[in-house]
């Protein structure tokens, strides 16, 4: 049984209402930060926690914190990024749904240490009932004086404040995020200036992941070198996967990240195995954008070493033979299921989700989507692959905003290690209306030059 | 503090020094010629405009004198600001070719490409910047969307089909005006340009949308189909206009002005906005104080007319006289009554 931080004490009853969470031990951390700490020092905690913003990309939290400008006489804002749309991931929708006070004091401690008297919930629109689950948890925090004015009469004010979205992936980025808060229509702005200078109404603007923020709480409760004491590496703390796909038990696992990828697939204490007695033949680690791997990729590197569930693990080898972590959308596919089909809704998505903004995205992803379409559909050409494998190269880093990569990143993993299931589309247009590639050589062992 | 910082940039090996908080892109500018990035959506009088086409995109291969790392990506130049010693690639980088060839060709996916029939063609910047950098055919054998032609109000046609959404009218329309009524619907490949609920455009400036535009999606309706802008005559007029500075540039076949713009630079920008009245309901001659021809020097076939020095300056004399040894055209039918052989007999 590993470290539970955030998950651990999810299943008490009655853990969603204020009394229970603060009778097991919760808002201990504002209580510590705002008396005992000052807003520097939190972020230090931070910087030496070493963790990571959970939404993605990966970059650590405490040093995005200390890039926050502070001009005299402007104020600050920190916003949570709760527009969780990534296909695949759904851990910040089980963490404000089952545990929403631990957000809230992950908010407080983050907006003391940011020196936020304003702080955004942004939510994803289609999470609508879990608005009201918010709300309700900041009215009780703020009756029992953990929100509002004078807070425990240290004379840190702050207000949060939830503010739904209307239903776009895009605004997922966090400048779309920004732009969509103030009302506008949810483009991406162009970088720099960064949120950090310039973000909500020009103020300067830190935005985190719920998971990030909710991981601040047992930082500041344990301290940042405790908590980086746990896991690997620079992969500290606890990491929250939203498993699915074709395995034996979906859902929400809190991982320690010193945990192997065939370990968490196939250990009873979390996926339990692939479902149905099927063998595994792909897996897309970390939500929808990151790139797909084949079974023999995904359990061992290139290098033959076992892969493990962290950061530095998945992406071992790069994009030519690793993955990403990303939002933690662990998505499971076997033997049965089909790479260009779902190379095809992950197309149908992102050209769907484009927001239309800058050329390479807006017109690739249509694009990419119809020749898709071509191939599964029976009427592709060998040359199409090539065309594919040219657009995507020509959308990725070449937009505004990084969808265009993640429009990019699962069309070329899927045409990089699964060229032959969709040259077998185009060669047998027939066939593939009826059939399966199958597992084919997917799970074989790699061939692992042995260097002197 | 008084003195202008100056940063030291190279661009395509060529060195140049700007003041602090230049973009890229003009600084290029300020050199010329080819060293100078394309631009479809960044217009220098419009704010926040730009950034989106993505046709202006660089590489930074030394980000600064400071801090020579190169950067990672290619940039849009038109709104990353100079570093003192930047040197930055661009014709001279096969990335920002394979990558400019990219976007033209994106661009150019759901193009219509009915220049035959476009009232912009031979101003056209997509064209000029197609000719100028793209591939020669496209490798999209899929249907072009569409969109159902719109009328803002009298004067303007909008025709989202040709739209690249460069969202420059929405800055004009949001800076010139102050009610906002045009903006963008929906997103991805089926984002468009539109009013509210086909709500007419009304404002005294906003004819100079047609002008902002780099293809013809927005044209000026008192001109639609009436001439190819190549066979016109510009030339630079004023008026004294009670509403805006009156400086046109008149488009003249004979002494009939088939049409009104802004005075453009030679980045294809507008010098000084002007009103509807000048540009649509101002088209007699008399009108108008010629000042004499408007030199076009970049982009477009227009800039191939050199007019200068020779239209309304001296008359072109009869050269059939001098090879015929001195006599005189036997004149078989005056084509002036041409048209009336054509009339129907009928009648």
């Amino acid at each position: 049984m590993s470290v539970k931080l955030l998950l651990a004490k999810a299943h008490i009853e009655g853990i969603r209402g204020f009394e229970v969470y603060r009778r097991e031990g919760g808002y201990q951390s504002v209580e510590k930060a705002l008396k005992q700490m000052n807003p520097e020092s939190i972020v230090e905690e931070v910087k030496k926690s070493g963790l990571r913003g959970r939404g993605g990309a990966g970059f650590p939290a405490g040093m995005k914190w200390s890039f926050i400008a502070k001009p005299e006489g402007v104020p600050r804002h920190l916003v949570c990024n709760a527009d969780e749309s990534e296909p695949g991931t759904f851990k910040d929708r089980y963490l404000m749904e089952f545990l929403p006070h631990l957000l809230i004091e992950g908010l407080i401690v983050s907006s003391f240490a940011l020196g936020s008297n304003d702080t955004y919930i942004y939510i994803r629109g289609e999470y609508a009932w879990i608005v009201d689950i918010l709300e309700d948890a900041i009215n009780e925090a703020k009756a029992n004086g953990f929100l509002g004015k004078n807070i425990l009469g240290t004379g840190f004010d702050c207000e949060i404040h939830v503010q739904r979205g209307a239903g776009a992936y895009i605004c997922g980025e966090e400048t779309a995020l920004i732009e969509s808060l103030e009302g506008k229509r949810g483009n991406p702005r162009i970088k720099p200036p960064f949120p950090a200078i310039q973000g909500v109404w020009q103020r300067p603007t830190v935005v985190n992941n719920v998971e990030t923020l909710a991981a601040v709480v047992p930082i500041i409760n344990m301290g940042g070198e405790e908590y980086a004491k746990i896991g690997v590496g620079k992969s500290t703390g606890t990491k929250l996967i939203s498993a699915c796909g074709n395995i034996n038990k979906p859902g929400v696992y809190e991982i320690d990240m010193t945990i192997s990828v065939e370990d968490f697939i196939y250990s009873d204490e979390y996926c339990g195995g692939i479902a149905n007695g099927k063998k595994l033949k792909a897996c897309i680690p970390g939500g929808s954008s990151v790139p797909i791997l084949p079974a023999n990729l995904l359990l061992k590197t290139a290098k033959g070493e076992t892969r493990y569930m962290n950061y530095e693990s998945l992406s071992d080898g790069g994009f030519a033979s690793g993955s990403m972590m990303g939002s933690g959308g662990f998505i499971v596919l076997d033997e049965d299921q089909c790479i260009v089909r779902n190379t095809l809704s992950l197309a149908r998505f992102y050209r769907h989700e484009s927001c239309g903004q800058c050329s390479p995205c807006r017109e690739g992803t249509g694009w990419m989507e119809k020749i898709l379409h071509n191939i599964e559909y029976g009427k592709g050409k060998i040359s199409d692959i090539d065309l594919l494998w040219d657009i995507q190269r020509k959308i990725e880093g070449n937009t505004i905003c990084p969808l265009g990569d993640a429009a990019a990143w699962p069309v070329a993993a899927a045409i990089r290690h699964f060229r032959d299931e969709f040259e077998w589309h185009v060669n047998n247009p027939l066939e593939a209306q009826e059939k399966n590639y199958g597992l084919a050589h997917y799970a074989d062992p790699i061939h692992v030059p042995v260097t002197a | 503090m008084s003195e202008q910082q100056l940063f030291k940039v190279t661009i395509d090996n060529i060195t140049i020094e700007v003041p602090a908080g230049t973009t890229i892109l003009n600084a290029a500018r300020q050199i010329g010629g080819d060293v100078t990035p394309p631009a479809m959506c960044y217009y220098s009088k419009l704010e926040g405009s730009g950034g989106k086409c993505r046709t202006c995109l660089v590489e930074v291969s030394k980000g600064s004198e400071k801090d020579p790392r190169p950067m990672p990506k290619l940039i849009a130049s038109c709104r990353t600001t100079v570093m003192d010693g930047m040197e930055v690639k661009n014709i001279t980088s096969e990335k920002v070719v394979d990558a400019r060839a990219g976007v033209v060709e994106f661009l150019l996916l759901n193009h219509p490409l009915d220049c035959p029939i476009c009232d912009q063609a031979g101003e056209c910047h997509l064209q000029d910047l197609s000719y100028d950098h793209g591939k020669e055919g496209t490798r999209y054998e899929f249907e072009r969307r569409t969109f159902k032609k719109h009328d803002l109000g009298p004067y303007i046609q909008l025709h989202m089909t040709r739209c690249i959404l460069c969202y420059r009218c929405v800055y004009t329309a949001d800076q010139l005006s102050k009610e906002r009524s045009h903006g963008v619907l929906d997103r991805g490949d089926h984002a468009q340009i539109a009013t509210f609920i086909e709500k007419s455009l009304d404002n005294e400036f906003i004819g100079n949308v047609i002008d902002v535009c780099p293809v013809g999606a927005l044209t000026d309706k008192t001109f639609r189909f009436k001439n190819r802008v190549w066979f016109l005559k510009p030339m630079d007029a004023h008026r004294d206009c009670p509403t805006c500075s009156g400086k046109v540039t008149l488009w003249n076949r004979g002494d009939e002005v088939y049409r009104v713009t802004a005075r453009k630079d030679k980045w294809g920008e507008v010098e000084d906005w002007i009103c509807n009245t000048c540009r649509f309901e101002t088209k007699n001659t008399s009108d108008w104080v010629i000042e004499g021809p408007r030199e076009i020097d970049r982009h477009s076939v227009i800039a191939q007319g050199h007019y200068q020095g020779s239209v309304g300056m001296h008359k072109p004399t009869e050269t059939f006289a001098a090879v015929n040894a001195g006599r005189a055209p036997h004149l078989l039918m005056d084509i002036h009554s041409v048209s009336e052989v054509n009339k129907d007999s009928s009648l």
